[in-house]
């Protein structure tokens, strides 16, 4: 936020005349809302909008502390304080839930984060600019499938029956594994898809870093006599360090956060032990069993986690690298 | 300057394109079988002799598909929620961006605090399915355009750019007498072709791939969106029911295999056929995002 106040201040330093007689110091609020109205008449439905599905929902949370039922609504449910969260503190179900959540959350953050760094430095060292541009196509299409297309083409490669992949393992001599219906399978399986379909488009963000590194960096280090593997070391990583930190840093603060559709269409019964996620529980809880409480009393427990984390994680980067979110 | 490259960084860049060609092959012989699959026979299929290219080539599955009422439903519901609901969009984060984008606008840096919030601390999920259905929305079309009528990702996107555009020309045209409404629709609108394209692009693929807020707020069969009709006929099984169906209805037979195949590749066409035409579009608006706010 300081940003754009610093920006405000720049902007009306190069334009003094016509920004700050009008616009501001002299005329109060209202005589501003009133000569401007119509820049606040185009933002009522940006209000409506957040209020009614932002804000009002996040009050509702409140039947997180109350034992919601349809007849009583909202206001008139019984009051039953932190009997959820205590529920979700004592029964393993829910430990079990959050290991899933978290385990899955690890991998993606030991894997899939830098799937696309690595990739990005990879093309960047890839000098037939033709080349190039034909791998990336290719690799980014794969983010503009569906979920459930995704788990199509998986299941027609994976599927123990008739899958590419078993079959082309039982013509080599080995044994049909069947990788869709595996607990021991169930994360990787679900990890590896999303590396597949976002390992490419993600590079997009580090390749513009790598883009705005200064190219007499590069000409420095040369007559230094540093190789490629030592510029990739000492100005290459080092210009898209803040990119990851940043990066980093969201994903932390959406720990909790794996993805629900990602994670809920490989779902299976066989594989809830491993596989079933805070999210997923909280739908098959919540619209197919319509326990409200309970899993909002999970939405928000989510909602509080991603919001610690990320203030948290904000300021340790922020003391330790110097980059932050805000 | 010139340096002779050593042998290492010579091993280096065979390897790294070799690396990137098993890369780019991973990414699309799925699709690449799938597509072989869903034009192969059926006694082809179930003889797994369909590796990436169509064995005995045939269009049987996708006159059965065609034939297949319940697709196209979902097929037409999917562009009707697409097309409102992307105008609905684009609609509100214009009109919305543009006053945002105004420094001088009173009240902004708080406006803009109750935006970012929304992101940093989300609304838990009931509540969202409680307010979505006292508003009688649920079992209709709207609950899957209105209460994602807005992105506040993409309003800062677009408000940011908005921020470049030069104060000179709003002024100018508020001295010939220009209205605010005026100058979105026909100054702002026209100079942000880049963030329009982008805006439109995520905002459209997002609906066309969502297969949550249909899974969650519609339950009538005959509302299904396509993603949704996909998802029954994979991960939830249904495919069995309609091979059958679909084949009966016509006489004949058809592997529920290879139904699947036919649908997949019918769904992911429009995708993939207009994505190469749009990728510069797409790119542009991945790299805006990275303008810090």
């Amino acid at each position: 936020m300081n940003n754009e106040t610093l920006e405000a201040a720049s902007v009306q330093a190069k334009k003094p005349f016509s920004n700050r007689k009008r616009k501001t110091g002299e005329l109060s609020f209202f005589q501003f809302v009133k000569k401007n109205n119509a820049l606040y008449i185009m933002l009522i439905p940006v209000f409506i909008y957040f209020i009614t599905f932002k804000y009002v929902p996040l009050l509702g949370s409140v039947i997180a502390f109350k034992d919601y039922n349809i007849f009583d609504g909202f206001l008139k449910s019984k009051w039953v304080g932190f009997q959820w969260f205590k529920l979700m503190y004592t029964n393993p179900e829910y430990a079990r839930l959050i290991k899933n959540t978290l385990l899955i959350s690890l991998y993606q953050i030991v894997f899939s984060f830098p799937a696309p760094i690595i990739l990005a430095c990879l093309l960047n060292e890839v000098r037939n600019m033709g080349f190039k541009r034909w791998v990336q196509t290719v690799l980014y299409l794969p983010h503009f499938l569906s979920w459930t297309l995704v788990y199509g083409l998986a299941y027609m490669m994976l599927s123990v029956q008739s899958g590419l992949v078993n079959d082309m393992l039982e013509g080599l001599g080995g044994h049909a594994f069947d990788f869709l219906q595996s607990p021991s399978a169930f994360r990787s399986v679900v990890v590896s898809a999303g590396i597949w379909k976002e390992m490419g488009w993600s590079t997009i963000i580090f390749l513009a870093a790598l883009s705005g590194i200064n190219p007499s960096l590069y000409e420095a280090a040369k007559i230094d006599g540093a190789g490629r593997w030592k510029q990739f070391q000492n100005v290459t990583f080092p210009g898209i360090l803040p990119a990851i930190t940043i990066l980093l840093l969201l994903k932390i603060g959406n720990v909790m956060d794996v993805g629900f559709e990602q994670v809920y269409i490989f779902l299976s019964p066989i594989t809830y032990e491993v596989g079933e996620i805070l999210d997923t529980y909280a739908y098959r809880l919540g619209i197919m069993n319509g326990q409200f409480s309970m899993t909002t009393a999970i939405g928000l427990f989510k909602s509080v986690i991603g919001f610690v984390l990320l203030v948290g994680a904000n300021k340790i980067s922020k003391s330790t690298t110097g980059e932050s979110l805000y | 300057m010139k340096i002779k490259q050593s042998l290492g960084e010579k091993t280096f860049d065979v390897f790294n394109i070799l690396l990137l060609v098993v890369m780019s092959l991973v990414a699309v012989l799925p699709l690449l079988h799938v597509i072989a699959g869903a034009f192969s026979s059926n006694n082809a299929i179930i003889q797994s002799r369909v590796s990436f290219w169509p064995v005995e080539p045939t269009l049987q599955q996708f006159k059965y598909v065609a034939a297949n009422d319940a697709f196209w439903k979902a097929g037409w519901m999917t562009v009707k929620v697409v097309v409102i609901a992307t105008a609905l969009n684009m609609l509100l984060t214009v009109v919305g961006s543009y006053p945002l984008s105004k420094l001088y606008l009173r009240g902004r840096r708080a406006i803009m605090l109750f935006i970012i919030f929304t992101l940093v601390f989300q609304a838990p999920l009931i509540p969202t399915y409680l307010v979505v259905k006292e508003l009688h929305m649920i079992n209709t079309m709207w609950a899957l355009i209105v209460p994602g009528a807005i992105s506040a990702f993409n309003m800062i996107l677009c408000i940011t750019f908005f921020r470049s555009l030069p104060e000179e020309l709003f002024d100018a045209a508020k001295v010939d007498g220009m209205s605010d409404y005026r100058i979105v629709w026909q100054i702002v609108v026209p100079l942000s072709k880049p963030i329009m394209v982008t805006l439109l692009l995520f905002y459209a693929v997002g609906h066309w791939n969502s297969y949550f807020a249909p899974l969650l707020y519609i339950n009538d069969r005959h509302l299904q969106t396509l993603q949704m009709y996909i998802y029954f006929l994979i991960a939830a099984g249904s495919s069995n029911d309609i091979a059958a169906a679909v084949a009966g209805d016509t006489g004949g037979k058809l592997l529920p295999k290879a139904l699947e195949m036919a649908t997949i590749v019918l769904a992911t066409a429009p995708i993939v056929v207009i994505y190469p035409f749009l990728q510069k579009h797409f790119v542009k608006g991945a790299t805006l995002g990275s303008v810090k706010e």
